[in-house]
């Protein structure tokens, strides 16, 4: 047999037809739902008389419109936000699907609820109506992003049509320095890949320092994947993988999470499989880092300058111009010096546990700086209570953070949580395009560590000076 | 979905590279539970001042382009986040065929279904094109799907490439669940392969 990757191994596992010009019908384990990118399919579904194919592996949860301030069980003020809850409220019953209302406390983010119930599982295929879909490939499941019309057609048929991407392998050799995250290896392939480095690949990230990280950031590495462009990200199941599946509510148990085991355990990509792109990064050489620009390509250390535009070329040097305005920001000023309005802690990228204890680490015993504005959203429901129960919650309030309920807020600001123009954003979210968190409001990307550290001192900070 | 086979129509020229969903629908449209009525919101942020009033620099309120059915664009066109809004805007504007060195995947995806062509062009054949676009109303381009062309206003022509089985969905229309669901045999026959080998899928 020839050696595979182990995106070719996932993929292998599940193509119920092949076409002869390659168009293959991929054959779907799971399937997320959130209330978005759903009802236009959910109204398909109905004008054409058809059914949810498989219910039972069909999961649902309200996230991207969802108030998190604490007196939301009044109900949701904006009428569109709330018809769209609404709505999925309706479809996930009429259709019979898993769901977990807003009043649920495992409510949250999709890309959060997904792993910590037990659906994701290694070696699966997981989609959703959203492009950070690409989280639950740090299971070593294949997962990605999907249009409504795509939604629509796997609940119809629970299936995808597809060709096959090609294969990238993303190296981070070593081990990474004191103060720097997953956040900054995401970010720092970015950096080096470009946002469409990744198109037409599914990118497996493997190395010492991705061994060495949690889970929870790996799953922070796998759902920025879809920033480098990529169809997916993976990486390969191990024990640490195994000891966080272990016990989740829908995780196999007895006999079968044997057979799973057994099953996973081949889930690797063979020595001398072929890969079609390599990248190799030292992960002593990664620096805490954040952006400057208006794309998550636009990547420096803290440590670095503002750049001017002449130092790029071709198309970029117009984008840069474009984003230096945007973002309000003259080339040569350090990074350090940039005064921010406004730190948003939470998003499927950084909403985890982890993320709020290397934030709290950071913060305790702390004041943020005085006028600014501080928010910690968690994740899910269950990493809110988890929070609490640790202690970290009393951390964040104390030093003058907000503590909200869970749902993605002010990562995309479909909800109440909205920057205002001009007002400067220290986020642990994926996105700094124009306007993501608010019309003209401007986001610098960042670890939740380094978030908090500049909610400490109210400028974008290295994190290691407060360490 | 409305067949493509033959386009001939004004383009407007768009030179900016990774172009993202969110600035060709921002979020605050997404609220709607209905696939039409985004047209006037497309590249809303850029296309209205905060007051939303027109901003007579952007392409698409200049006079000549607001019948656009064409859009030339940079590298990396509709990246980020992967809603359909952003085809469905395009589309309800009256655009069908996108122009680009590259695009982000889910929404190259996204076109096909919904009866946009997204043509992928070397970046020098896009550079003559944005030229042919920055003519105006004039200016028509002409692609055509079957013989896989576009012909500049200049009468250059230039070829493309497109995925045979989307070509074929494009060109007729075709629903892709109902083809999928011809398959069903395999489907179920997959599904009790799945429930014998891993049951605890
Ligand atoms: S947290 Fe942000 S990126 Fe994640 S699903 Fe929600 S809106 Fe999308």
């Amino acid at each position: 047999m020839s050696p595979k990757t182990l995106y070719d191994k996932i993929w292998d596992a599940h193509v119920a037809h092949e076409g002869d010009d390659g168009t293959c019908l991929l054959y779907i384990d799971r399937h997320l739902v959130h209330e978005v990118t759903s009802p236009q399919a959910f109204e398909g579904l109905r004008m054409a008389g058809r059914t949810v194919h498989a219910p039972d592996k069909t999961i649902a949860v309200p996230d991207h419109n969802v108030p998190t301030t604490l007196d939301r069980a009044k109900g949701i003020e904006n009428e569109e936000s709330r018809i769209q809850v609404e709505a999925l409220d309706k479809n996930a019953k009429d259709f019979g699907i898993h769901y977990y209302p807003v009043s649920d406390i495992r409510q949250g983010i999709v890309h959060i609820v997904g792993p910590e119930q037990g659906w994701t599982l290694p070696g699966m295929t997981v989609v959703c109506g959203d492009s950070h879909t690409a989280t639950h490939g740090a299971f070593g499941a294949l997962a990605h992003g999907i249009g409504t019309s795509e939604v629509e057609h796997v609940l119809a048929t629970q299936t995808l049509i597809q060709k096959k991407s090609k294969n990238m392998k993303v190296e981070i050799t070593g081990k990474l320095r004191p103060g720097v995250t997953a956040k900054d290896i995401t970010l720092s392939v970015i950096g080096k890949t470009g946002t469409a480095g990744g198109t037409g690949y599914v990118i497996e990230y493997c190395g010492e320092a991705i061994r060495d990280l949690s889970m929870e950031g790996r799953m922070t590495v796998c759902n920025m994947a879809i920033e480098g462009g990529a169809r997916a990200g993976l990486i390969a199941p191990d024990e640490k993988t195994y000891e966080y599946v272990m016990g989740r509510p829908h995780a196999p148990k007895g006999a079968q999470w044997e057979a799973a085991l057994a099953w996973w355990k081949t889930l690797y990509s063979d020595p001398d499989a072929h890969w079609d792109k390599v990248v190799t990064i030292k992960g002593e050489d990664i620096a805490p880092v954040v952006t400057w620009g208006t794309s998550p390509e636009d990547v420096l250390p803290i440590t670095a300058s503002v750049p001017a535009p002449e130092d790029f070329t071709g198309g970029k040097v117009e984008a840069a111009k474009r984003s230096l305005e945007y973002m309000g920001l003259q080339p040569g000023t350090p990074l350090n010096q940039i005064k921010i309005d406004t730190v948003f802690i939470g998003s499927c990228t950084n909403g985890r546990i982890e993320d709020l204890r290397a934030a709290a680490a950071i913060l305790k015993g702390k004041k943020i700086k005085d006028g600014l504005r501080a928010m910690v959203v968690p994740g899910s429901g269950l990493v809110r209570a988890q929070a609490e129960e640790e202690g970290l919650a009393q951390i964040f309030i104390d030093a003058g953070f907000e503590w909200r309920l869970a749902g993605c807020s002010m990562c995309l600001a479909m909800n109440p949580d909205q920057l205002s123009p001009g007002e400067r954003c220290a986020a642990t979210s994926n996105r700094n395009f124009e306007g993501r968190q608010g019309r003209g409001g401007r986001t610098h990307l960042m670890s939740p560590a380094m978030a908090a550290a500049a909610a400490v001192t109210g400028h974008l900070t290295d994190v290691r000076e407060l360490m | 979905m409305d067949k493509f086979t033959k386009l001939s129509g004004i383009a407007a020229p768009l030179p900016l590279i990774n172009v993202d969903t969110d600035m060709i629908i921002p979020k605050q449209f997404l609220k709607t539970i209905k696939r039409s009525g985004l047209g006037v919101n497309l590249f809303d942020e850029m296309r209205y001042d905060g007051e939303g009033n027109e901003i007579p620099d952007f392409v698409l309120n200049k006079p000549q382009y607001r019948n656009a059915e064409i859009l030339v664009a940079g590298d990396n066109f509709g990246c980020g986040s992967s809603r359909e809004h952003a085809p469905w805007a395009l589309l309800d504007f009256g655009i069908r065929c996108v122009i680009a060195p590259s695009y982000a995947d889910i929404f190259y995806n996204n076109c096909f279904k919904n009866g946009i062509l997204p043509i992928v062009l070397p970046q020098e054949q896009v550079d003559i094109l944005m030229k042919d676009a920055e003519k105006g109303a004039n200016a028509r381009i002409e692609i055509d799907l079957e013989a896989q062309t576009i012909t500049s206003s200049d009468g250059e022509v230039f070829s493309f490439d497109v995925d045979s089985f989307k070509k074929h969905c494009l060109m007729n229309g075709l629903d892709d669940i109902g083809l999928t669901l011809e398959k069903a045999a395999s489907i179920k026959s997959f599904e009790s392969k799945l429930a014998s080998e891993r049951p605890w899928v």
